[in-house]
């Protein structure tokens, strides 16, 4: 029996430690709320109705003590929040697009040393920080509490409600005060500012499968799958790294990683609404292996005859998302977004779990101020309320929608799906019935520490929409702005790639990503299965890396009894068959192209090589050998091509920061 | 002045808003505790808190003194906890929180966290029932006031503690065998 009363105490003593402290902003806030909703329910609208001021005794204090306890940590994250701020005082405007990415000073670049804090503050507290590193979720915490702190500095006014406090309120904030005080949080040993150090669950969901395996040809010569233009999980993968710590295996998705960069494929011609071209070049991490690479170059569109757009914005205005790096980086990407749309274009807003419902009335593009002042009303709270968010988006986007009209549901949220619909199949369901209506659904994922991977991934895919995260202005500016048309028009849809390989020419291979996006032979000509998107003047890539027959890098051997393989006449290495619609069209049309042996490597093969090894390093090295991090970086530093944007200088210093987390 | 909790929150009920912000003042802390050890998550508890405050004023309309306020407000604290499960338990992320062992297993390395994931490996061993009479029971809270609280009978309480103890035993036995 002691055993289990020790147990008990144990699980105590590890329950207060794992117990957060309120955070000081929400707790303000929520009391307010409570006030607020108290006055409203006396229908008094005198002194009684209090105000979202906070109460500058007390808590203030309380953070002050807690940077001081917590020095080390404290200035790393004071620093982030100082970004996070400055962000978001900035407001929209041009030259901030010239922004650099907002990042941990001391945590990009070619520091290895992730734990270092800032000079300015002792050291004391080294090994705390540095198990704090690790656990970016603690990180993230820590940067909520002290940017929400100086949020209100930073925001416009705040609302005209705030009155001098009465007497009667100071009163009220006495006793607790008090009692505060009085609580040396009960039987615990540790004092309160340990609590916050705990790092709580992460609790995000990432979408994957297992990593593909090889193929033997003479066994399994047919691969199918759906192509994928979602960039999410480049854009989570960069965030973790830049945070500190290397991203969750599952949280990589190789296909994702290639089709983040522009590959420049030549343009379609014809009426052909892009482009297919193959290359087969050298494999970097085995020589006796070839990658046969695939690439798909969607047109652009002359866009200056663009259909008139229909967009709705659905935004989870959850408790959670009032993080710097949620609303608020919601409404800047937005606001930035909003400089594409032409006149004749319209917006409407849909809040879920919060401000219920509408709260933009479908407007048109031209009327920016009207849809500004929406977006910034915009504030993480209130109840939540079990909305049908996501049926209203979408009777908005219906009513909205015309002959001739493009319609869109924007979904942001930190990982809140509570839209309405509760069955996720259900959901699942009523967003690829919505589909085929017409409007489509994509989805932009803001925050980490609870972002849902998986059902962003799983809605995008059903509403024929994209999934991308948006962790930073730049992040907004290449999904929102550059890429704009891409991720709004479908040039071709359930576009799926068949690949037949050759046995006497392959003896192996194997699909580099593509894990979630695998579709069943059969699927390929049965055309109410369905697939992914092409959007206007986006790239998509494919990689196969195949083992020639007679190559010593075969890692199975030949079967003794098996047919000789039929010779066909072929030396073609296999046959590629890509099917796709017209946007609105029901049946499919096929494209089929040969693989031969003798194509040259094709333009941006290195740079896409790169990419699928980074991606393999984070996530499964098993086929790489001795090929490692400094083979990966020079290959990438060797590609890096043009690079308009930056995003491989970028994507090189982020695996170079890969490789010290991965070393450590 | 009487300023104890149960004449601060008769006070709010008849409408003294003044006496309303005060006890939630003063109560708001141990209400977030109870609401993390009720879901296992800060941003659960967060929105959960915030949703008990959002409804609190009208809630406490009908409070009449019959148990202590915080009893009840405990109790309402465990009901938005049940509905709030209820609303998200068809949705995929279900296993959260407490839910999510797995994934903090495979997050958190240091010794801190070890603790927390062992607390986190307990809570979740536990069926939401017995997880929610231990969540109340280590907040200090008596078995009587558990059991008024979750609107059970006080044999129920030492029941459910019982069984939450042999789980915890078995865990730890299973623990010692590796």
């Amino acid at each position: 029996m002691t055993d289990d009363l020790d147990t008990l105490d144990e699980l105590k003593s590890a329950m207060h430690a794992a117990t957060p402290a309120p955070d000081p902003a929400r707790r303000a806030q929520d009391l307010a709320l409570a006030q607020k909703n108290f006055a409203d329910l006396q229908g008094s609208t005198s002194e009684s109705r209090l105000t979202s001021e906070r109460p500058k005794t007390g808590l203030r204090r309380g953070l002050g003590k807690m940077i001081d306890v917590l020095s080390s940590r404290a200035g790393l994250t004071a620093t982030t929040a100082l970004i996070a701020v400055t962000f978001v005082t900035l407001g929209p405007g041009s030259d901030l697009l010239q922004l650099p990415r907002p990042s941990l000073p001391g945590l990009t670049g070619s520091t290895p040393e992730l734990a270092v804090a800032p000079k300015d503050v002792e050291m004391s507290a080294g090994e705390i920080a540095d198990q704090l590193a690790k656990t970016e979720s603690a990180r993230n915490r820590g940067v909520t509490y002290l940017a929400e702190e100086e949020a209100p500095l930073a925001q416009a006014a705040p609302a005209p409600s705030a009155e001098i406090a009465t007497t009667a309120q100071l009163r009220s904030v006495e006793p607790s005060a008090l009692s505060r005080m009085q609580q040396p949080a009960a039987g615990l040993a540790a004092p309160s500012e340990d609590r916050i150090a705990v790092p709580e669950a992460n609790t995000e969901a990432y979408a994957n499968e297992d990593p593909n395996p090889v193929q033997v040809t003479a066994e399994n010569p047919v691969s199918t799958f759906s192509i994928d233009v979602d960039t999410a999980s480049y854009a989570l993968a960069r965030n973790s790294i830049q945070r500190g710590v290397l991203p969750h295996t599952d949280a990589v998705r190789i296909e994702e990683m290639i089709n983040y960069f522009n590959y420049g494929y030549f343009a379609p011609d014809g009426d052909m609404p892009f482009s297919v071209s193959t290359g087969v070049m050298q494999t970097p991490w085995n020589p006796g292996t070839q990658l046969v690479h695939i690439g798909i170059q969607g047109e652009l569109p002359a866009m200056a005859n663009r259909p008139p757009l229909n967009l709705v914005f659905l935004i989870d205005t959850s408790g959670s998302m009032q993080d710097p790096d949620k609303l608020p980086l919601l409404k800047q990407s937005f606001t930035l977004m909003l400089s594409q749309l032409r006149p004749e274009d319209q917006v409407a807003i849909v809040t879920y779990a919060g401000s219920a419902g509408q709260v933009l009335e479908p407007t048109p593009a031209s009327d920016r101020k009207t849809i500004l002042a929406a977006l910034n009303r915009l504030e993480a709270g209130g109840s939540t309320a079990g909305q049908a968010g996501l049926q209203q988006a979408y009777d908005v986007a219906q009513g909205m929608s015309e002959e001739g009209e493009v319609s869109r549901v924007i979904l942001a949220t930190d990982g809140d799906f509570n839209v309405g619909l509760s069955d996720p199949q259900a959901l699942k369901d009523y967003i690829a019935d919505k589909r085929e209506t017409g409007t489509y659904l994509s989805v932009l994922g803001f925050g980490r520490g609870n972002l849902d991977d998986a059902t962003m991934q799983a809605l995008a895919q059903n509403g024929n929409g994209q999934a991308a995260y948006i962790d930073t202005l730049s992040e907004a500016q290449k999904v929102l702005v550059d890429q704009l048309s891409g991720a709004l028009f479908a040039i071709a849809e359930d576009v799926k790639i068949q690949v037949e390989f050759n046995p006497a020419t392959v003896a192996e291979y194997r699909l580099i990503g593509y894990e979630t996006r695998a579709l069943r032979r059969e699927d390929f000509n049965n055309d109410k299965v369905d697939a992914g998107e092409i959007g206007a003047g986006t790239s998509v890539t494919a990689i196969y890396e195949v083992t020639p027959v007679g190559s010593d890098a075969r890692l199975t051997d030949p079967l003794r009894y098996s047919a000789v393989a039929t010779e066909g006449g072929s030396d073609e290495l296999g046959f590629l068959r890509l099917r796709y619609k017209e946007p609105g069209e029901s049946t499919s049309q096929l494209i089929e192209a040969p693989i031969t042996a003798d194509l040259p490597p094709m333009e941006g093969t290195g740079w896409a090589a790169a990419m699928a090894g980074f991606g393999q390093l984070l996530r499964d090295d098993s086929y790489l050998g001795d090929w490692g991090w400094d083979q990966a970086i020079a290959l990438a530093n060797a590609n890096r091509g043009a690079d308009p944007y930056g995003y491989r200088a970028e994507a090189v210093q982020v695996m170079r920061l890969a490789q010290s987390l991965a070393a450590r | 002045m009487d300023t104890s909790d149960e004449s601060l929150a008769k006070a709010a009920a008849g409408g003294d808003a003044v006496a309303f912000s005060t006890l939630l003042e003063r109560r708001y802390d141990q209400l977030f505790a109870l609401c993390f050890r009720l879901t296992g998550s800060r941003a659960e508890a967060e929105d959960l808190t915030q949703d008990i405050c959002a409804a609190l004023p009208a809630k406490i309309s009908r409070f009449r003194g019959e148990s202590r306020f915080m009893t009840w407000l405990y109790r309402v604290a465990v009901n938005a906890a049940h509905d709030r499960r209820r609303r998200q338990s068809t949705r995929s992320r279900a296993a959260e929180g407490w839910g999510d062992w797995e994934k903090s297993r495979q997050a958190e390395m240091s010794e801190t966290a070890a603790q927390v994931d062992w607390l986190t490996a307990a809570m979740r061993s536990l069926p939401e029932q017995l997880r929610d009479t231990l969540a109340l029971v280590l907040d200090e809270v008596t078995h009587a006031q558990a059991a008024e609280i979750l609107d059970v009978s006080e044999g129920t309480i030492s029941w459910r503690m019982s069984e939450a103890k042999k789980h915890l035993r078995r865990m730890r036995e299973e623990e010692e065998q590796v």
